[in-house]
C-alpha cells in the first residue's frame, strides 16, 4: 500500500512548487504556510517509508518499459534525512527569509530541490536518476543566486559550470553504459555487467561516474565549488546543501553505483580510490578549515573533511565501515546544518559572520549560543553526542580491517575539528562583546524552534547505537542494501 | 572513426572551460561539450542502414526489430537537450547580472572569494 504512494515524494513538492507562486501573489503569508505544510506531509510520509520495500510502477507498465520508482533500506534512509531537514530549514526560512525580496520564489526553488533530491534517492533506472539530479541541480543554482550580490552570483556561476561539468560526465557515463548493457534500468544493468563483467568501455564509463558524482559530493580534489557556493547562499539552504544535496546527489548515487550496479567484486581498485578521496578530503578539508575567519565559509570546509569521513567508511567496504559512513552520513546532516543554521541566526542578528567582529553572543544569544555549543560538541566527536558514535564506528571498522593508518588520520581530523570549533565558540559566543554588538537580541521563535530541534535530535540519534553498533535503527537495513551486493531478483510485487 | 570525432568535440568543450577566461566563451564550451554528448548518445543507437524505428502495418515485427534503429537514446537526447536548455538559459542569466556587478566578463577580474 505504502508501495503506490512513492509518486507523492515527487509530487507532492513538484505540485506545491507549482502553486505558490500562482496563489501567494497578493498573501505572503500563504507562501509560508504552504511551504511548511508541504514539507512537514513530506515527513510524515517519510517516516511512514521506513519499513516498506518494493518497486512502484508508474501508470503500471513492467519494468523495462516504464518507470520505476524503488524503495529499500537505503532509500527510506535518504528520504527520512532529505525531508526532516527540508522541514525545519523551511521552518527557519519563515523569519530568516524576510530579508529577502522573493518568499515565493524562494518556496518553489526549494520545493523544487526537494522533489529532485526525493526523486533520486527513488529512481529505479538511471536516466531518471540523472533528469531528477539535474532538477535537484539546477534549483540549488538559483538559490545559491538568490541575493543577486557580487560573492553570490560569482559563487553561483563557479558552481553552476562545475555542476554541468560534472553533469556532462555522467550523462557520459550513462551513455557508456546504455552502450553496452542496452539498458537503463539498474537492476537490470547490474545483471547483465555480472553476466558478461568489465569490459574497458565499462571502466571508463564508471571512471565518468566516479568523476562526476565526485564532483557533486565535493571530494578533495573536487571540491573547488562548496567553500564558494555554500557560505554564499541564504543560512537555510547552505544547511540544506551542506547537509543534504551533497549527500543524496553525490555519496547516495556513488554508493549505490558502486555496490549495487557494478559491485564491489568485480571492481576491487574502485572502492581503494573511494577510501583515497575521503582520507585525502577529510585531511585537506580540516587543515584549510582552520584558518578561516568567515563563519560560514569555515564550517563548509568542514562538510569536505566530515564527508571524507563518509567516504572513508564507506570505501572500506566491510559491514561495520558501511554502517559507519551511513550514520556519519545522517549524523552530519544534522549538525552541520545546525551549524549553518546558527551561523544564519547570528548573521540575521549581527549582520556579520566575521569572527573577528563578532563576540560575547553567549549573552545577548543564549538559545543560538547553546545549540551551536552541542552541534560543535558534535560534530568534534565529543561523548555522548550522535557524532562521537559514528565517529567511533569508522575508526573501529578502520581497525577490524587493518588499515591502522586510517584509523589514526581519522583521530587526528577529528582532534583537528575540536580545534577549530574551539575557536569558532570562544570568538563568536564567549570572549567579551566587541562594540557595536550591545543592541543584539536573539532570533525570532521560529527559527529557535528549528535549532532546538536539532540540537535535541543530536541527542538523540545517538541512542540510535543503543538499538545495536553492528545495525543501528534506520541505518542498519539501508546498509545491508549495500552489503547485498548487486541488485539480484527484483524487489517483491 | 566518427566515435573518435564525437570524442574530439567533447574535449573542445572540456578544453574551453577549462581555458577560457570569457564567462560567455565558458557557456559556448559547456553547450559545445553537451553536443558532443548528445551526439555520441545517437550514434550509440545508429546502424548502419538502420529505418527510422516507426513500425506500421505493412511490416513484420521481426523485420523491424532487426533493421530499425534504437529509439530509446533519441528519447534520451530530447530530454537532455531541454535539460540543458535550462541550464544554458540559468547560466547566461547569471552572465547578464555579472556584467551588471562588475562591468566585466572576465572571469579573472572577479575574485570577490579566496581562502
Amino acid at each position: 500500500m505504502m508501495i503506490n504512494w512513492l509518486p507523492l515524494f515527487v509530487a507532492i513538492p513538484l505540485g506545491t512548487a507549482f502553486v505558490i507562486p500562482m496563489i501567494a501573489k497578493r498573501l505572503r503569508w500563504v507562501s509560508d504556510l504552504l511551504g511548511n505544510l508541504a514539507m512537514a506531509a513530506l515527513a510524515a510520509l517519510a517516516f511512514l517509508a521506513i519499513d516498506g520495500q518494493g518497486i512502484c510502477h508508474i501508470g503500471s507498465w513492467p519494468t523495462p518499459l516504464g518507470i520505476d520508482l524503488r524503495l529499500d533500506g537505503l532509500s527510506a534512509l535518504m528520504l527520512v534525512t532529505i525531508n526532516l531537514i527540508g522541514l525545519l530549514a523551511t521552518t527557519f526560512s519563515v523569519p530568516y527569509m524576510e530579508r529577502y525580496t522573493s518568499k515565493l520564489r524562494y518556496y518553489s526553488l526549494f520545493l523544487f530541490m526537494v522533489a529532485g533530491m526525493n526523486g533520486v534517492v527513488l529512481a529505479g533506472d538511471i536516466f531518471n536518476l540523472y533528469v531528477f539530479m539535474e532538477i535537484a541541480a539546477i534549483s540549488s543554482y538559483a538559490l545559491v543566486a538568490f541575493g543577486c550580490e557580487h560573492e553570490e552570483l560569482e559563487a553561483s556561476f563557479k558552481y553552476a559550470v562545475l555542476g554541468s561539468l560534472a553533469s556532462s560526465f555522467i550523462l557520459m557515463g550513462i551513455a557508456l553504459t546504455y552502450g553496452i548493457t542496452g539498458t537503463l534500468n539498474m537492476a537490470h544493468m547490474a545483471a547483465r555487467i555480472s553476466a558478461t563483467g568489465m569490459d574497458r568501455t565499462l571502466v571508463l564509463a564508471l571512471g565518468m561516474f566516479l568523476c562526476g558524482f565526485g564532483l557533486k559530493a565535493a571530494l578533495v580534489p573536487f571540491h573547488a565549488w562548496l567553500p564558494d557556493a555554500h557560505p554564499s547562499a541564504p543560512a537555510p539552504i547552505s544547511a540544506m546543501l551542506s547537509g543534504v544535496v551533497i549527500k543524496a546527489l553525490g555519496i547516495y548515487v556513488l554508493a549505490r553505483l558502486a555496490f549495487n550496479v557494478f559491485g564491489v567484486d568485480l571492481n576491487p581498485h574502485l572502492l581503494r580510490i573511494v577510501r583515497l578521496l575521503g582520507l585525502v578530503s577529510m585531511v585537506v578539508g580540516v587543515f584549510l578549515a582552520i584558518g578561516q575567519w568567515d563563519m560560514k565559509r569555515l564550517f563548509a570546509y568542514h562538510s569536505i573533511s566530515q564527508i571524507g569521513y563518509v567516504a572513508l567508511g564507506i570505501g572500506l567496504g566491510t559491514p561495520l565501515g558501511i554502517v559507519g559512513g551511513l550514520f556519519h552520513m545522517i549524523n552530519h546532516s544534522v549538525f552541520k546544518s545546525l551549524l549553518f543554521l546558527n551561523a544564519g541566526a547570528v548573521e540575521y542578528a549581527t549582520e556579520t559572520r566575521d569572527l573577528k567582529k563578532l563576540g560575547g553572543l553567549n549573552r545577548a544569544m543564549p538559545v543560538t549560543a547553546q545549540t551551536s555549543l552541542v552541534a560543535s560538541l558534535s560534530i568534534a566527536g565529543i561523548p555522548p553526542l550522535n557524532g562521537f558514535w559514528s565517529k567511533l564506528i569508522i575508526v573501529l571498522a578502520c581497525v577490524q580491517a587493518g588499515h591502522y593508518w586510517l584509523a589514526l588520520a581519522a583521530v587526528i581530523v577529528s582532534l583537528l575539528t575540536l580545534a577549530s570549533f574551539l575557536k569558532v565558540q570562544r570568538y563568536a559566543f564567549f570572549e567579551a562583546a566587541k562594540a557595536g554588538l550591545e543592541r543584539v537580541r536573539e532570533a525570532p521563535l521560529l527559527m529557535r524552534t528549528a535549532m532546538l530541534a536539532l540540537a535535541a535530535l543530536c541527542a538523540i540519534m545517538a541512542l540510535m547505537v543503543l538499538t545495536g553498533m553492528e545495525s543501528p535503527w534506520l541505518v542498519g537495513p539501508a546498509a545491508n542494501v549495500l552489503n547485498a551486493g548487486v541488485f539480484g531478483t527484483p524487489l517483491g510485487p | 572513426m566518427i566515435y573518435a570525432l564525437c570524442f574530439v568535440l567533447i574535449v573542445v568543450g572540456l578544453y574551453g572551460v577549462v581555458v577560457k577566461k570569457n564567462v560567455v566563451k565558458i557557456v559556448i564550451s559547456l553547450a559545445i561539450m553537451e553536443y558532443g554528448i548528445n551526439l555520441l548518445l545517437i550514434l550509440i543507437a545508429y546502424r548502419r542502414g538502420g529505418i527510422p524505428p516507426i513500425l506500421d502495418e505493412t511490416m513484420n515485427v521481426a523485420d523491424f526489430a532487426r533493421q530499425a534503429v534504437d529509439p530509446l537514446p533519441q528519447a534520451l537526447v530530447l530530454t537532455s537537450i531541454v535539460i540543458s536548455l535550462g541550464v544554458l538559459a540559468l547560466l547566461v542569466a547569471l552572465c547578464i547580472r555579472l556584467y551588471e556587478r562588475y562591468g566585466t566578463f572576465d572571469i579573472t577580474e572577479m575574485r570577490r572569494l579566496k581562502g
